[in-house]
């Protein structure tokens, strides 16, 4: 007779937890694998595609699926490390050799040297060049993500790729700049 | 139990953790009064010297202004207006190194002072009570009065706020906690009325229960002139605070003087207190009261390396340099200067920095008295930093984040609460430069964040950007959709139509199935015919033409004229092209006994050398004229492809040939003058090549009227628009005029003046079309006697029916040439081959000077033999896909010509002649892989052109 009870006692237990956890199953169900989300926040959204994926999402989701961590060289060392923190990966360095710390750049038109083919402005991933058909093309510095998806298109070279200018507003503590002096 | 505000009355002071005790130095420059200083010689005003936007500059490089006068005027944003601190020019407007530590350059206004020192217009307000409030913060506003403590916070903002929240306490800093700097100590003193005239007009904005001035009790003189200048308003409380560093920090000072602390992340406002520096309030009492902008403030100039330290007035905008050498600077070896105090200043990279709204102190000390850090020594987790640290934080958690870039940490753990005060820096007795560490992460947090929201706007517009062209690209297939389901509609309509009918039928006579299939087909059929209209119009009209042409020709028939005959020409380029070619093809053929032959092909498409190749041309002109005795035969071409340069070659080609033309003493056949100057314009190429043949034919005609056909073409095809039709006047007058001088012609005397241009992607067509012409001349000048009718049929031809064209137009060559073979008997060879193979500009040199080479070599081979003419037309497409076949076609043809021609005349062949002579260029025939590069580098450049159409045509859509 107690085993009786222990089965009913048992039983219904688990058709209480049961019907608990099908519920929040339902309830709290995850719409998209939440680790593309949290890789794709790490990317840089330079849209550059040096990943080899057509921009940031796609790499995001390549690494969710288990892609290297190290393709990114807008995002550099920083970025990779962060990946890996979050993939649960060893930290390789970058892929292709890049720098560490890559150097911040914007693309610009010289304006003279411009035929207004717009063949920059269809490579552009975020619509931050402006100008129309034979007409003078120029680029929106602060929309500009340092991509360099412009610069191969133009039959003309008239694009460069120039590093954005320190201000005092951007300007960091050297902190290591502190000269080391060798003592003989 | 008191209350918080009996408390505040009765004096109680509270505490707040941490704080150190560094000497003060003070008494180094509080002896002496405030001094003045001369007039420095420039003085540079960057237009930003506060926190919040530059203004908008109001004066230019050149103006005087006047001591006062407002040089920007401020925008939104927190912007405040500089103003002009003496009267002078303004001599530059420059960046120049900024007031900070980086001394990055800032846009600054450089003043020449002309040292009248006038003052503009002043307008002090008698009566601060009577003006409305807004009106005294514009005052304030247009003053250009930043806080003068440390950070530049611009006051109109911070008087405007009472609006938003009531202020409960207005505190006065006048603690002046950092050692060395006297500034507000001898302001307090000297000025004592005027910073109680600036609180009052403060409490009249905001309104406080009580007004708290906070002066450390080592300023006794301080806290005695403002007790007494306070002394009739109850309101204001002066309190002498115990000296600790930093209890001038706006939090500490708060908690000390009203127990109450600002929240993590808040301002003082959020507990209804407002704090102002003495020299804040000094400068609005200065503003309200006189008029006067901020335009100069006190800076004490201090340090070992100063013989006499003391405080000055120092205009906006003095160089540091200034100060120190007006104070008598001694440097030192490895001298510093550091703008603001010893704990919370920066050394400064140059000298050569404005002073700036929010410098208060000058120090140049020696290497004793502020040592130089030595090197970081290891963290001894000694917590001294974290006891001195006011804001009860812990410095070396923090410095280790720091050091390890943990910037989420650094965030957990309030990096950004730090003042920056510099106390466990001061503590550390392993000399870590702890702030310098936390400066560092904040600067690099804060680029962090920036990146991130420009990481998201870069994401958004990426989406959006996909978005759209996502949206485009379904836009563009519903279009194609929907065409071709409106045209199956009309057929699924007539299919139903008949259907029903057949089911009439069917019931009426079943007879069903046979009839319905017939019915059906007819219905289709019906159907067919209504989708294909375009097709049946564009033959119509082909055929038309070319009926025109046959009757032409059959007019012409006895007196061997040439007949021109435009066919339609279907896409722009055709017309263009064709012109091109006629050109390179003509040189053809000159026979003669004794005749000199001169063909020069200036074929270059090199706008550049263009000219040259005219001139060439030209000279090669002048010596066929001189050369032949009997007969003048040159035909120059110049093949010019820069438009402007073409109707230039082609006016200079024509005059020579018409010369050598009259140099002719005893012509006896005819002499085809052929000009063609060939139009790039690529819409109106056709009508004029129309217009150019018409009367071309018309010259030959009266050219006729001698015994032997003189048939004189003038293919006057305008390359540029506006010059086209007076090229094609002056082109047909010569033409004209050779065929008349030619009055005994005996000889074929074809003079030819091309000019060619080359635009790379007409010149396959154009070259069929030249070609077909050249024949035709070289067959008249055969044919003296009898008449031969020959044909040309240039159909320029739509890409897609290029070959087809071509084809005909070879066949119809060919025909001519035989009937030209079998007349002739005393006519000698000519052999022309044209090749024109369309012209990259790179190899479009190259392909002109083979061109021309073998046009040579086919008239030398005529020379000696004297006989046939084979011509061959070479027509390649230019539709990359059918261009390969089409010339593949049109190859066998001309070899067939020529084969022809051959068996009938006992000629050589000159297109399979390559190696008698002209070592260096190969007959385009028998060298057939030379060819099939040339046709294969021609698909190849059509191809990228169409792709780069289709581009070109995308980027039109989106924009």
């Amino acid at each position: 007779m107690t085993l009786f009870y222990a089965l009913i006692a048992i039983g219904a237990l688990a058709l209480v937890f049961g019907l608990i956890l099908g519920y929040a199953a339902v309830k709290y169900r995850v719409e998209s694998n939440p680790i593309v989300d949290q890789v794709d926040a790490i990317l840089p959204q330079t849209q550059c595609g040096q990943c080899g994926y057509p921009g940031c999402r796609p790499y995001a989701e390549a690494i969710a699926n288990g892609d290297d961590v190290n393709k990114c060289p807008p995002g550099g060392e920083a970025t990779v490390k962060k990946l890996a923190d979050l993939m649960g990966v060893e930290a390789k360095p970058l892929a292709g050799g890049e720098e560490a710390e890559p150097i911040k750049k914007v693309a610009y038109i010289r304006e003279d040297e411009c035929i207004g083919c717009t063949k920059c402005i269809q490579a552009c991933p975020v619509d931050a060049i402006v100008g129309a058909t034979r007409q003078m093309h120029t680029v929106i510095a602060d929309e500009c993500t340092g991509c360099d998806l412009c610069v191969d298109p133009c039959p003309v070279d008239c694009i460069d790729m120039i590093p954005v200018a320190q201000t005092v507003q951007t300007w960091k503590w050297q902190i290591d700049a502190i000269p080391v002096k060798q003592i003989d | 139990m008191e209350t918080l505000l009996e408390q505040i009355e009765h004096g109680k002071l509270w505490q707040f953790p941490g704080g150190i005790h560094p000497p003060e130095q003070k008494s180094v420059s509080n002896q002496a009064s405030i001094g003045r200083i001369p007039l420095p010689d420039y003085l540079v005003l960057p237009l930003k010297q506060h926190i919040g936007a530059n203004g908008q500059l109001l004066v230019n490089k050149g103006d005087s202004v006047r001591k006062g006068q407002p040089l920007t005027r401020p925008g939104a944003n927190w912007s405040l207006p500089v103003h002009a601190p003496t009267s002078g020019v303004i001599s530059d407007i420059k960046p120049m190194p900024s007031a900070h530590p980086s001394a990055l350059p800032e846009l600054s206004i450089v003043l020449t002072p002309d040292g009248e020192d006038k003052w503009c217009e002043l307008n002090p307000v008698a009566d601060y009570t009577q003006l409305d409030k807004q009106a005294l913060i514009d005052i304030i506003h247009h003053a250009g009065i930043a806080g003068m403590g440390g950070a530049g916070f611009p006051t109109y903002v911070k008087a405007d706020s009472a609006k938003h929240k009531p202020v409960e306490f207005l505190v006065v800093n006048g603690v002046e906690c950092e050692p060395y700097i006297t500034a507000d100590d001898l302001l307090m003193r000297e000025h004592a009325e005027q910073i109680v005239q600036g609180i009052e007009i403060m409490q009249h904005l905001l309104n406080p229960q009580y007004v708290l001035v906070g002066i450390e009790t080592n300023k006794p003189e301080a806290i005695q002139a403002m007790t007494a200048a306070a002394a009739h308003n109850d309101k204001i409380l002066v309190r002498g605070l115990p000296v600790k560093y930093p209890s001038g920090g706006e939090k500490q000072l708060i908690q000390v003087l009203t127990s109450k602390e600002v929240p993590s992340g808040g301002i003082p406002a959020d507990v209804g207190v407002l704090v102002q520096n003495v020299g804040t309030l000094f400068a609005v009492s200065e503003a309200i009261c006189k008029g006067k902008p901020l335009i100069e403030r006190v800076v004490t100039v201090t340090g070992n390396t100063i013989q006499t330290p003391q405080n000055v007035w120092a205009l906006l905008g003095s160089e540091i340099k200034h100060l120190l050498t007006c104070q008598g600077f001694e440097p030192v070896a490895e001298q510093r200067v550091i703008m603001g105090g010893p704990m919370m200043g920066f050394t400064l990279p140059t000298v050569r920095i404005p002073v700036v709204k929010t410098t208060n102190c000058i120090l140049a000390p020696d290497n004793q008295e502020l040592a130089v850090a030595g090197p970081e020594q290891a963290c001894i987790r000694c917590s001294a930093c974290a006891d001195a640290c006011p804001q009860t934080l812990l410095p070396q958690q923090l410095q280790w984040f720091a050091k390890g870039k943990e910037y989420d940490k650094l965030e957990e753990h309030n990096l950004f609460d730090c003042i920056e005060c510099g106390a466990c820096a001061y503590v550390c007795p392993s000399e870590i430069p702890l702030v310098q560490y936390y400066r560092v992460a904040k600067a690099e947090i804060r680029e962090q964040k920036l990146e991130k929201v420009k990481a998201e706007r870069a994401k958004e517009r990426f989406e959006a950007r996909k978005e759209r062209l996502e949206r485009e690209q379904e836009e563009r297939q519903n279009r194609h959709k929907r065409s071709a389901r409106s045209n199956t509609r009309s057929t699924e309509q007539s299919d139903k139509v008949s259907a029903a009918m057949e089911r009439v039928k069917q019931k009426k006579d079943s007879q069903s199935a046979v009839q319905a299939a017939i019915e059906r087909a007819k219905a289709k059929k019906s159907a067919d015919g209504t989708l294909e209209p375009d097709n049946s119009e564009v033959a119509l009209e082909r055929a038309k033409r070319k009926e025109k042409a046959r009757q032409y020709k059959a007019e012409k028939d006895a007196q061997a004229t040439p007949d021109m005959h435009a066919g339609g020409e279907g896409s722009r380029k055709d017309a263009v092209a064709a012109a091109i070619a006629r050109a390179k093809a003509k040189k053809a053929a000159q026979q003669d006994d004794d005749t000199a032959q001169s063909s020069s092909d200036a074929g270059t498409e090199d706008p550049r050398k263009a000219a040259v190749a005219a001139a060439i041309a030209r000279a090669k002109a002048k010596k066929a004229t001189q050369q032949d005795d009997d007969t003048a035969q040159s035909s120059s071409d110049a093949g010019t492809e820069d438009p402007r340069k073409a109707a230039v070659a082609a006016a200079i080609a024509r005059a020579k040939a018409k010369k050598a033309a009259k140099d002719t003493e005893q012509p006896d056949e005819a002499q085809p003058v052929k000009t063609d100057a060939e139009p790039v314009d690529p819409r109106k190429a056709a009508v004029a090549a129309a217009i150019a043949r018409a009367k071309a034919k018309k010259a030959a005609k009266e050219a006729e009227q001698p015994d032997e056909a003189q048939p004189a073409e003038a293919n006057a095809e305008p390359e540029d628009t506006r010059k086209a039709a007076v090229a094609a006047a002056i082109a047909r007058a010569k033409a004209k005029k050779a065929a008349k001088e030619a009055e005994q012609p005996d000889e074929a005397q074809p003079v030819e003046a091309d000019a060619e241009p080359e635009d790379p992607r007409k010149a396959a067509v154009a070259a069929a079309i030249a070609r077909a012409k050249a024949k035709k001349a070289a067959k008249e000048a055969e044919q003296p006697d009898e008449a031969q009718p020959v044909e040309a049929d240039a159909e320029p031809e739509d890409p897609r029916k290029a070959a087809v064209a071509a084809a005909i137009a070879r066949a119809k060559a060919k025909k001519a040439a035989k009937e030209a073979k079998e007349a002739e008997q005393q006519a000698d060879t000519v052999t022309d081959e044209a090749d024109a193979e369309p012209e990259d500009p790179r190899k479009a040199a190259v392909a002109a000077a083979i061109a021309r080479a073998k046009a040579k070599k086919a008239a030398k081979e005529a020379e000696q033999q004297a006989d046939t003419v084979t011509d061959e037309a070479d027509a390649e497409p230019e539709d990359p896909r059918k261009a390969a076949v089409a010339a593949a076609i049109a190859r066998a043809k001309a070899k067939k010509t020529a084969k022809e021609a051959e068996q009938q005349a006992d000629t050589e062949q000159a297109s399979s002649a390559p190696e008698q002579e002209s070592p260096a260029n190969d007959a385009p025939l028998s060298a057939e892989e030379k060819r099939q590069a040339a046709i294969k580098a021609a698909v190849a450049r059509a191809k990228a052109k169409k792709q780069a159409a289709a581009k070109d045509q995308e980027g039109n859509d989106l924009s």
